[in-house]
C-alpha cells in the first residue's frame, strides 16, 4: 500500500530500464494490438518517442507512467483521435490506418476517457446510439433501450437506460461508457485512468467487470499511474516515461512495485517527508454547519463543520465531487453560502465581498490552474499582482505603478524560479508547474495566515510535485493555518496533521495523522468513509486515533 | 488542431497548424493586419468588377478623394472624428468581452442630448460659448452613458445578451430622435431643427482664417481635440488604472477576475456606461462641429459600426484608433460619391472579415510538410 | 381596424422571422452562432428579386435566393470552424458584408418595377374553421404554408432523428461526437450553411411575398436581430420560435394598422391626430424584442438551462472539453 507514489526524496538518477522478454512463445494467443515505433510530436513536445507496445488477446494490459508520461497520448492515437507522425498499428495481424475515431471503433478498439464523452442532455440510450449508422433516421427508443438493458445484465453493468446523464453518478456514467464500447462490438477497451474519479469501493466494482469482461474474450488496457491498483488488476505492465518505453509487457507479477516505480520516475522514490512535529495555535478557520448548492442548484454541502488552527496542515479526503471544491469556494466567498458559516479569525468570511478574504490574510490555490487561478493572456507581472494591485506600493491613488509591480514580479520570478524569459511574457505560455509556481508565489507573497489548496499538485511531474509540498510545509512552519483538499490519499496522509474526510457534502469523520507511514487499517477506514460510512460505525481494531 | 491535405499526390502537401509557443516579434501582429486589409481591397475589386466598376479607378479615386490636398485632408479628419469616438467606445467594451455594438445609438442619443440643451433649451441661444459647449458636451456624454448603461444593466442583472440589446436600442434611438425631429423640433415642417447659434457650435479652423490665412476653407473641428482627449484619457485607464487592470483581468478571464475579488456586475455595468457615453460624445462633436442642427440622416449614418471595424483593426489600442479611424475617415469621405453606393460598407465589412481571418497567424504557426510517402 | 386582417397579416409577415430563426436555431443547436442572419436576410431578398426580375420566375429566385445566402454563410463557417475565430465578431463582419455586397449588387433595383410573386392560395377544408380558417388558411401564400410544415418537422428533426441527436451532441459536447467518429467540423459548417438557407429563404419572402421589393436596407429593418433575439427566447425549440415570430409579425402589422382609424376604443385615435407618435410605435418591436431577452433570459437562469452548452465555442480536437 505504501510504494504508492508518495513523497519523494531526490536520490541519485537510477536508470535502470528493464528490458523485459518480448519474445512471443509459440503457445500465446495471437496479439490484439501491436503499435510499433510510434512517434507523436506536439510544438515543443515529442510525446511519444518510438514506442513499442503490445497487447495480448483476453488480458488486462496495464500502461504505467507519470503524467504527462505520453500514456494517453499513445492510447488516443489507438483510438483515432490522433494520428501518429510515424509508427505503424497492427490490430489482429493487419496493419491499419486510423484517421478518425470511426476507424478504430470499427477495428473493435474503444477507449472510455477519463473525461467522460457523454452529452450531459441526453438519455443513457441515445448516448450510446450516438455516431452509429443504425437506426439509420427515425429514432424510436424502446427497442435499443430494451437492447441495452441487457448488454448491461450481460457484463454486470447496471444502469437505466432511459435516464439523461446529468442524473447519474459518476460511477455510472463509467459504465455507460462501457456500454457504449460494448454495444459498438469492441474488443479491446481502453480505460483512460478509470479510477480517479472512484471510490475505494466502487474500484472494486471496476475491477470486477473488467475480469468479467476478459473472461468473455476481451481485453483491456488500464492506463494509471497509481502502482497498487496496477498490481492488483494487470496481468502484464508496460511503462512510459517521457514519451521512451521503459519496461514492455513485463508480468506483473513478477515485477516489484520499487522497481516499477523507478521504472516511472527516472529514479528511487521513498516515502518520507520532512514534518517536523508543531504544536498548533489558535482556530484561524472555524466553519459551521456550512449548506450549499452546486452549480446545478442541487445540495452539495450538508451541515459542514470543521476548524483548521494556526500552524497544521488540515486535509479534506474524499472522492472528487463530494463537495470539496464548493467548500472552498464557500470559504473564498465565491459561492453562496445556504446556511451556516464560514469565519476567519472570528469573522465571517462566507457570503461576504471575495476581497474582504483577500485584504484580511487568506489566500487560495484553486483546482483550476488556467481558467481559475490565472489570465492566461495577462502577463505574469499581471497575474501576480492580481490580489495585491489594491496596495501600495503598486496601487498609487486610483493608479497603478508598474514599475513597482514590474520590481514585484521579477522578485516573484527568482525567489520561486518560475522559468519564464521576462515577466511580460504571457502566462499562457508557461507549463504547468511553471504556472502553479505563479499561483503559489503570488498566494504566498502575501503572508497569509490561511491558506485553502485545492489540488495543487494535479497534473504535476515529480519535481514539481516536491517543490508544491515544500511549499505547503513552509508556510505551517510560518504558523500559517493550510486547508488542503486532495484527491490523493497518499499525499494527504504524508502532509496533514489532521484529515476530515467528507462525503456528498457531510462530515464522515476526523483522523489525526501521526507519522507518514499510512497503514492498511488508517486507508481502509478512509476508504469506507468516502464511500459513505461514518467514523462512528467503522469498528476498527485498534485504530490509530478517532476525532 | 485543425489539418488538411492541400493536395492527395506525390506524399500529399500537408498544412499543420501549430498553436504558437512564443510571443510573435512587435511587427508581426501590424504586418498581418496591413496585409489583411490588402486582401480585402483585392476582394472588394473583384466584387467591384463584377459589378461593372473598375476598381483601380476606384481605389485611386479614393486616395485622391481624401489625402489629395491639405483641403480633403480635413474633411478626411472631419469625417474621421466621430469614427475615432465611436471606436473609443467600442475599444473599451470588447477589452472586457462585452459586445457593445450599439455604439450608433448611443451616438444618435449624444447628439440628442447634446441638442436638447439648445433647442429645449436648456440655456438661452446667447450663453457664452465656454458654458454652452462643455454643458451639451456633458448632456451628449450623459446620454449616450445612458444608452449604454442599458443594456450593460440587463446584461449584469438578467444575462440578457448585450448583442441584441444594445443593437434593438439602435433603432429605438433613431425613432426618438425622428420623432423630435419631425415633430417637436421641426424647423418648419421640415425633417431637421432650427440652426444651432454659433456659440453652441465647435469651432472650425476656419473660423480663424483671418488670423491665420492658412486655415481658409479647413473644416477640421474641436471635436477632435474631444477624440484625442478621450485616446489618451483611455490609454491611462486601460493600462495604468486600477480599474483598466480589472477590467482587462475580466476581460480575459473573468472567474479569475471573480476569484481576485473583483465585481464583475458593478464593471460590467460602468463599462457598458462608459462606453456608450464615449460614443455619446462622438455624437456631440458631430452635431455640434459638422450637422450644427439635430438631424437624422447624417447622424446615423454608420458611425458605430465602423467603430467596432476600427476598435478591431486598432486591436483594441487607444491611440492606433486615432490612425486607423484616420484611414476609415478616408473610406466614408471618398464614398459618399462612388458609385454604387453600397461600396464602402461592402469594403468595409470585407476588410474585418479578412482580419478576423488573419488573426489565426498569430494564434498559430503555419506548418507545411509533404506526409511520408510509403 | 380589423383584427382578423391584422393577424392574418401577422402570420404571413411572421413567417420572415419565423424562418431567420429556425435556421438560427439550427445553427446554434451545432454550437456556431451566426450574427449574420441580417446579411445573410438581405442577401437573400436581394437574390430573390433580381432572380426573379431577371427571369420571370419566383421559383428561381427563391432558389437562387437560397444558395446564396447559404454560399456567403460559409464564409463565417470558414472563419468559425477552421480558423476558429470569435464567432461575435466573424458575425457582425457577416452581417456587413451581406449588407455591402447586397447594397452593391442591388444597386437601382429599387426602381426595377414588379416582379411576379410567390402564389397565394387558401387551403380547402381548413379555410372553413372560424376565425382560425381565415387567420391561417385564407389566401395566403405558399411560403407561409411551407413555414406551417416546417416548425413540426424542424422540431421532429432536431429530437427524434439520427441527424437530430448527432447535431444535439455536436452543440453540446463535440469531443463526445469527436470521439465517436462524428465529424464536428463537417456537421458545424453543414449547419451554418443550412441557417443561412433559412436565412435567405426569409429574405425572399421579404422581397416576393410580404413586402415585395427592394429597399436597401430597410428590406429587413433589423428582423435579422430580431430572429436571433427569439432564439433565446425560444430557448432553441421550434414551437416557441413560431410563437414568437407570428407574435411579432402581428406586432408589426398592428403598428401600421393601428395609425388609420379616426378613433380607437371609442376616443381620437392619438397615432391618426398625431402623426409624429408614430414613432413611438415604431420603436415597439425592438423593445418587444429587448423585452422578451429578459422573459427569455430569466428563465434560462431559472431553470439553469438554456443555451447548448458549446455554442460560441471553437471546437479544437485535442482540447479537453467541458
Amino acid at each position: 500500500m505504501c510504494t504508492c507514489f508518495l513523497v519523494y526524496l531526490a536520490t541519485s538518477p537510477l536508470e535502470h530500464a528493464v528490458t523485459a522478454n518480448t519474445t512471443t512463445d509459440l503457445q500465446q494467443p495471437p496479439l490484439a494490438v501491436e503499435m510499433r515505433g510510434i512517434v507523436k510530436r506536439f510544438p515543443g513536445v515529442l510525446a511519444n518517442d518510438h514506442v513499442n507496445f503490445e497487447l495480448r488477446a483476453g488480458e488486462i494490459h496495464a500502461l504505467l507512467g507519470e503524467n504527462g508520461a505520453g500514456k494517453s497520448t499513445l492510447m488516443n492515437i489507438l483510438a483515432g483521435l490522433y494520428k501518429q507522425d510515424a509508427g505503424t498499428i497492427k490490430v489482429k495481424g493487419k496493419t491499419l490506418e486510423f484517421s478518425s475515431p470511426r476507424d478504430a471503433i470499427k477495428a473493435g478498439i474503444g477507449m472510455v476517457h477519463q473525461h467522460f464523452m457523454l452529452v450531459p442532455s441526453q438519455t443513457v440510450t441515445e448516448n450510446i446510439l450516438l455516431g452509429l449508422d443504425e437506426p439509420r433516421f427515425l429514432m424510436r427508443l424502446q427497442e435499443y433501450d430494451k437492447k441495452i438493458a441487457d448488454l448491461g445484465d450481460k457484463y454486470g453493468l447496471k444502469v437505466d437506460p432511459r435516464t439523461k446523464i446529468w442524473q447519474l453518478s459518476v460511477g455510472e456514467q463509467q459504465r455507460v461508457e462501457l456500454l457504449k464500447m460494448l454495444y459498438r462490438g469492441a474488443d479491446v477497451l481502453v480505460m483512460d485512468e478509470p479510477t480517479a474519479v472512484l471510490a475505494p469501493q466502487e474500484i472494486e466494482g471496476l475491477f470486477e467487470t473488467l475480469h468479467s469482461m476478459v473472461a468473455q474474450g476481451k481485453s483491456v488496457i488500464f492506463i494509471s499511474h497509481k502502482l497498487n491498483e496496477v498490481a492488483s488488476i494487470a496481468d502484464r505492465v508496460s511503462v512510459l516515461r517521457r514519451g521512451k518505453v521503459t519496461a514492455s509487457g513485463v508480468p506483473a507479477k513478477g515485477v516489484s512495485r520499487q522497481e516499477l516505480a523507478s521504472m516511472m520516475v527516472g529514479r528511487e522514490v521513498a516515502l518520507a517527508v520532512d514534518k517536523k512535529p508543531k504544536t498548533p495555535g489558535e482556530i484561524i478557520l472555524d466553519v459551521k454547519d456550512v449548506h450549499a448548492e452546486n452549480d446545478k442548484g442541487l445540495p452539495c454541502l450538508r451541515g459542514l463543520s470543521l476548524h483548521v488552527r494556526a500552524g497544521e496542515i488540515v486535509g479534506i479526503a474524499g472522492v472528487a465531487g463530494n463537495g470539496q471544491v464548493e467548500l472552498s469556494q464557500v470559504i473564498a466567498g465565491l459561492r453562496p453560502c445556504k446556511k451556516g458559516q464560514a469565519l476567519l479569525n472570528g469573522k465571517k468570511v462566507s457570503n461576504r465581498d471575495t476581497r474582504y478574504g483577500i485584504e484580511h490574510g487568506m489566500s487560495y490555490v484553486p483546482e483550476d490552474r488556467t481558467h481559475v487561478g490565472s489570465s492566461p493572456n495577462l502577463s505574469v507581472t499581471d497575474n501576480v499582482i492580481m490580489k495585491n494591485y489594491r496596495k501600495p506600493p503598486i496601487s498609487k491613488g486610483s493608479m497603478l505603478d508598474m514599475s513597482a509591480a514590474t520590481k514585484f514580479a521579477q522578485e516573484l520570478k527568482e525567489a520561486y524560479d518560475i522559468i519564464v524569459p521576462t515577466v511580460n511574457t504571457p502566462v499562457r505560455l508557461l507549463s504547468g508547474g511553471n504556472l502553479q509556481r505563479v499561483i503559489l508565489a503570488r498566494e504566498i507573497s502575501g503572508h497569509p495566515n490561511f491558506m485553502v489548496a485545492v489540488q495543487p499538485t494535479r497534473g504535476l511531474d515529480v519535481g514539481a510535485i516536491e517543490g508544491v509540498h515544500r511549499l505547503l510545509l513552509t508556510q505551517r512552519e510560518a504558523d500559517a493555518a493550510v486547508l488542503l483538499i486532495s484527491e490523493e490519499l497518499e499525499e494527504l496522509i504524508a502532509l496533514s496533521d489532521r484529515i476530515y474526510v467528507i462525503y456528498e457534502g457531510r462530515m464522515m469523520g476526523e483522523i489525526k495523522v501521526e507519522g507518514a507511514e499510512p497503514d492498511k487499517t488508517l486507508m481502509d477506514a478512509i476508504g469506507l468513509m468516502m464511500t459513505g460510512t461514518p467514523l462512528e460505525q467503522i469498528h476498527m481494531e485498534g485504530a490509530p486515533t478517532h476525532g | 488542431m485543425a489539418e488538411w491535405t492541400a493536395s492527395k499526390k506525390r506524399g500529399a502537401l500537408r498544412v499543420q497548424l501549430e498553436p504558437r509557443l512564443d510571443v510573435p516579434p512587435a511587427w508581426f501582429p501590424v504586418a498581418v493586419s496591413l496585409g489583411a486589409v490588402f486582401v480585402a481591397l483585392i476582394l472588394g475589386g473583384i466584387v467591384i468588377a463584377f459589378s461593372g466598376g473598375n476598381p483601380f479607378a476606384t481605389y485611386a479615386y479614393i486616395a485622391r478623394a481624401s489625402f489629395g490636398d491639405i483641403g480633403v485632408l480635413s474633411d478626411t479628419i472631419v469625417k474621421a472624428t466621430p469614427i475615432i469616438l465611436t471606436a473609443l467606445a467600442c475599444s473599451i467594451a470588447f477589452r472586457m468581452k462585452l459586445w457593445n455594438i450599439g455604439a450608433e445609438g448611443q451616438f444618435i442619443m449624444g447628439a440628442w442630448g447634446a441638442s436638447a440643451v439648445v433647442l429645449a433649451p436648456l440655456l438661452p441661444p446667447e450663453t457664452t460659448r465656454w458654458l454652452f459647449i462643455p454643458a451639451m458636451a456633458l448632456a451628449g456624454f450623459g446620454m449616450g452613458g445612458v444608452w449604454g448603461l442599458i443594456p450593460g444593466y440587463l446584461k449584469a442583472k438578467f444575462n440578457v445578451n448585450e448583442i441584441i440589446s444594445s443593437l434593438m436600442l439602435n433603432y429605438i434611438a433613431v425613432s426618438w430622435v425622428n420623432y423630435w425631429v419631425f415633430g417637436v423640433w421641426s424647423e418648419g415642417g421640415f425633417q431637421m431643427s432650427p440652426k444651432f447659434p454659433t456659440n453652441a457650435s465647435l469651432p472650425r479652423l476656419s473660423d480663424y482664417a483671418e488670423t491665420i490665412p492658412f486655415f481658409r476653407g479647413l473644416t477640421t473641428h474641436a471635436g477632435l481635440i474631444f477624440g484625442i482627449l478621450a485616446a489618451i484619457a483611455l490609454w491611462f485607464i486601460v493600462y495604468r488604472s486600477r480599474w483598466g487592470y480589472e477590467i482587462r483581468l475580466i476581460g480575459d478571464n473573468p472567474r479569475a477576475a471573480k476569484y481576485a475579488g473583483i465585481n464583475i456586475v458593478r464593471n460590467t455595468i460602468l463599462v457598458m456606461a462608459l462606453s456608450g457615453a464615449l460614443a455619446g460624445l462622438g455624437g456631440v462633436s458631430e452635431v455640434a462641429g459638422v450637422v450644427r442642427r439635430l438631424q437624422t440622416a447624417p447622424l446615423n449614418a454608420g458611425y458605430g459600426f465602423t467603430g467596432i471595424i476600427v476598435a478591431w483593426l486598432a486591436k483594441l489600442h487607444p491611440l492606433a484608433i486615432i490612425l486607423v479611424s484616420i484611414l476609415f475617415g478616408a473610406l466614408i469621405l471618398a464614398g459618399r460619391e462612388i458609385q454604387p453606393s453600397g461600396i464602402p460598407k461592402m469594403i468595409q465589412g470585407i476588410i474585418l472579415v479578412c482580419l478576423i481571418a488573419s488573426d489565426f497567424l498569430l494564434r498559430y504557426r503555419l506548418r507545411f510538410t509533404r506526409g511520408e510517402v510509403e | 381596424m380589423d383584427f382578423v386582417v391584422i393577424l392574418q397579416a401577422g402570420v404571413a409577415s411572421g413567417t420572415v422571422l419565423l424562418f431567420a430563426t429556425l435556421g438560427e436555431i439550427l445553427a446554434e443547436r451545432s454550437g456556431v452562432l451566426n450574427l449574420g442572419v441580417e446579411g445573410m436576410m438581405l442577401i437573400g431578398a436581394m437574390t430573390a428579386f433580381s432572380v426573379t426580375i431577371a427571369t420571370g420566375n419566383p421559383w428561381i429566385g427563391l432558389l437562387t435566393a437560397m444558395l446564396f445566402a447559404g454560399l456567403i454563410s460559409q464564409i463565417h463557417a470558414f472563419i468559425t470552424v477552421t480558423l476558429q475565430a470569435d464567432q461575435v465578431v466573424s458575425g457582425l463582419s457577416l452581417t456587413l458584408v451581406g449588407a455591402g455586397i447586397s447594397l452593391v449588387l442591388g444597386e437601382g433595383l429599387s426602381k426595377a418595377g414588379t416582379v411576379s410573386l410567390m402564389p397565394n392560395f387558401s387551403i380547402p377544408l381548413l379555410v372553413q374553421i372560424p376565425v382560425l380558417g381565415d387567420i391561417f388558411f385564407k389566401e395566403q401564400s405558399v411560403l407561409v404554408y411551407v413555414g406551417y410544415l416546417m416548425i413540426p418537422l424542424a422540431w421532429y428533426y432536431i429530437n427524434h432523428t439520427r441527424p437530430g441527436l448527432h447535431l444535439r451532441a455536436v452543440g453540446e459536447y463535440p469531443s463526445a461526437a469527436d470521439a465517436l467518429g462524428i465529424n464536428v467540423y463537417r456537421l458545424r459548417y453543414f449547419y451554418v450553411f443550412i441557417g443561412g438557407i433559412f436565412a435567405g429563404l426569409a429574405g425572399a419572402t421579404i422581397s416576393l411575398a410580404v413586402s415585395p421589393g427592394w429597399f436597401s436596407e430597410l428590406t429587413t429593418g433589423g428582423q435579422g436581430w430580431i430572429a436571433i433575439g427569439l432564439v433565446i427566447f425560444a430557448q432553441w425549440d421550434p414551437f416557441r420560435a413560431a410563437l414568437g415570430s407570428y407574435a411579432f409579425g402581428a406586432l408589426r402589422r398592428l403598428i401600421l394598422d393601428i395609425q388609420a382609424p379616426l378613433t380607437l376604443f371609442g376616443v381620437d385615435n392619438p397615432f391618426y391626430y398625431n402623426p409624429y407618435l408614430s414613432f413611438f410605435l415604431q420603436m415597439l418591436p425592438y423593445a418587444f424584442t429587448v423585452i422578451v431577452l429578459v422573459i427569455g433570459s430569466r428563465e434560462a437562469i431559472r431553470k439553469r438551462l438554456g443555451a447548448p452548452a458549446a455554442l460560441g465555442e471553437p471546437y479544437i480536437r485535442g482540447e479537453r472539453g467541458k
